[in-house]
């Protein structure tokens, strides 16, 4: 199901062209250069919107990412470690975004700390190979999730405000 | 204060349990041959009247089989029981997660193997149980880089005449690692079955991949056996899945009965088995490849499998067979999709596409990311990294 607010989201981040996996050498790093041209625009528009909520890096060969998210509420800034790594599938399976410190203290999550999907999310990356990239499984994935898991766990006093020492936004 | 008399009785309490317990833990020795004398110490004699009976024309071949297990858990973990019980030759345990206490609603793991790995875990369980079986452990994730060339490597060379493994059986319960199997398989040209239980737990099914001969993983989207609930009273709120012993241990049978029947040749190999426990009902169904699938290795195989000459077509069972490739008649897109949840597709009675494809997906509206030569991928981490 793609209501008003997905198509929205989806047409702010830019499509990929290549269908490669880390597998595939050269190919990838084509691949990973539009991943990375399609984050940093999708990084930046979110700045613009004032809708920062994630920063991403990955190591070398682009198979292991890590970084943090961040969740607003109260102008409280709840701030998450992510972590995923590219599935040799990729991109015809979607990368598995996991929240270690968050592991054991929601139901949804499968084991390690990975994030449960909406029932929607592998139909639309299915009809999707190779467009869908990083930016879209944040945006599709991870985006929803936060917002009704993170509210849900601060109520229920599973998560706590700490304050962050290390300066920058 | 005890007295003398009383702390002797404790004494020998204690040391009557001490021996019970490390008796238990002596395993039986090897045995050489299967024999089927029928006396209470042979543990196979039961398996070898098989053969006496004409169902199976030589059980103790068995032993000269490799199955790889990949995923030890519900479903996985009865599978290597019921094959080491058999006697099969050797098995290949994949998995990479930790026994849990969550883990006890299943059958086979014990609450003090909390906290172990679940390969090392089951094997020490399955060597005890039959020490003739040869048990090899790998506690990765298949589906990563730095593991899929070693999880290939064993699948090739692992048998017992180290040789690639006789049968591959897929225990793992998410998508990911589904597609790994699948595309190893049909690199390699492993026969495997693929094995499930809903997140819902009440349907499961099996299905058995020869690459190029039966549709493989990526042929269609995934099948799923009709639940028969109405979709509006399916709660998913505040839970990723559901799991019963029951379903995974009938899941398991179906996945082991098929096994057996496949290395000793005796009865038919379903392409298709589903199980949907609210209505007791059973679909079956032969399944052929996709011409278009859009794994390479599959139509490689399909065209190797063409070019074959057919010698036994006459002992094939005469099912029919139905393709499940898509030729997008629904046409279905991303930017018009309100009909789209309606549109589940029988493949077969009680069988359906978990989600149909589009030939051609049609997102007009947002760009594409162009990229120049001339940025580096260094430059672009570099500039990830200072938004
Ligand atoms: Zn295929």
């Amino acid at each position: 199901m793609v209501d008003e607010s997905t198509r929205k989201t989806l047409s702010n981040i830019a499509l990929l062209k290549t269908k490669a996996g880390p597998r595939d050498k050269e190919l990838w790093v084509q691949r990973l250069k539009e991943e990375y041209q399609s984050l940093i625009k999708y990084v930046q528009n979110n700045k613009d919107a004032d809708n920062d909520w994630f920063r991403l890096e990955s190591n070398k060969e682009g198979t292991k990412w890590f970084g943090k998210c961040w969740f607003i509420q109260d102008l409280l800034k709840y701030e998450f470690d992510v972590e995923f790594d590219i599935p040799v599938t990729y991109p015809t399976t979607a990368p598995e975004i996991a929240l270690p410190e968050l592991d054991g203290k929601t139901a949804k999550m499968y084991r390690g700390g990975k994030i449960c999907l909406s029932d929607h999310f592998k139909p639309l990356w299915a009809r999707n190979v190779p467009k869908f990239g990083i930016g879209h499984a944040m945006a599709l994935g991870l985006g929803p999730w936060l917002a009704v898991e993170i509210p849900d766990l601060i109520s229920k006093g599973v998560i706590s405000y700490k304050e962050k020492t290390e300066s920058g936004k | 204060m005890s007295t003398v008399e009383e702390l002797e009785a404790i004494v020998a309490k204690l040391e009557s349990k001490l021996s019970a317990l490390t008796q238990k833990n002596v395993p039986r020795g090897k045995i050489q041959q299967m024999s089927s004398e029928v006396v209470d110490s042979n543990p196979y004699s039961r398996l070898m009247a098989l053969k006496r009976m004409g169902i199976v024309n030589n059980y103790e071949r068995i032993r000269d089989y490799t199955v790889a297990v990949v995923g030890v858990g519900g479903v996985g973990s009865v599978t290597a029981e019921m094959l080491t019980r058999c006697g099969i030759g050797r098995l290949i345990l994949f998995d990479y997660d930790k026994v849990e206490l969550a883990n006890m609603n299943r059958l086979f793991f014990q609450p003090h193997q909390s906290g172990l790995s679940k390969v090392e875990a089951a094997a020490e369980t399955l060597r005890n149980i039959n020490p003739d079986v040869d048990i090899l452990t790998f506690n990765y994730n298949i589906t990563t880089v730095e593991n899929f060339d070693n999880f290939t490597n064993v699948l090739n060379t692992s048998s017992i005449t180290n040789g690639p493994v006789d049968l591959v059986l897929s225990c793992v319960d998410n998508f990911e690692a589904r597609f790994a199997i699948n595309t190893a398989c049909n690199e390699f040209n492993l026969t495997w079955f693929e094995s499930g239980v809903s997140e819902n737990a009440v349907s499961g099914h099996i299905q058995f991949i020869v690459p190029g001969e039966t549709a493989c993983f990526a042929c269609a989207p995934p099948l799923i056996v009709a639940s028969n609930i109405d979709e509006k009273t399916l709660k998913r709120d505040g839970v990723c899945a559901a799991s019963l012993p029951t379903t995974m241990g009938i899941v398991a049978g179906f996945l082991v009965q098929n096994t057996l029947k496949y290395l000793l040749q005796f009865g038919q190999v379903t392409h298709y088995l589903g199980y949907s426990a609210l209505t007791d009902f059973f679909p079956t169904m032969g399944l052929k490849p996709n011409p278009n699938c859009e794994d390479s290795h599959c139509r490689l195989r399909q065209k190797e499998f063409v070019a074959k000459p057919k010698t036994e077509m006459a002992v094939e069972a005469k099912e029919e067979e139905k393709p499940i490739h898509e030729d997008n008649e629904w046409g279905i897109s991303l930017v018009n999709e309100s009909v789209e949840e309606k549109e589940q597709v029988n493949v077969s009675e009680g069988v359906q596409l978990a989600y149909t494809l589009p030939s051609q997906s049609s997102i007009a509206e947002c760009e594409e990311a162009t990229v120049s030569d001339d940025v580096s991928l260094d430059e672009l981490m570099a500039q990830m990294k200072s938004i």
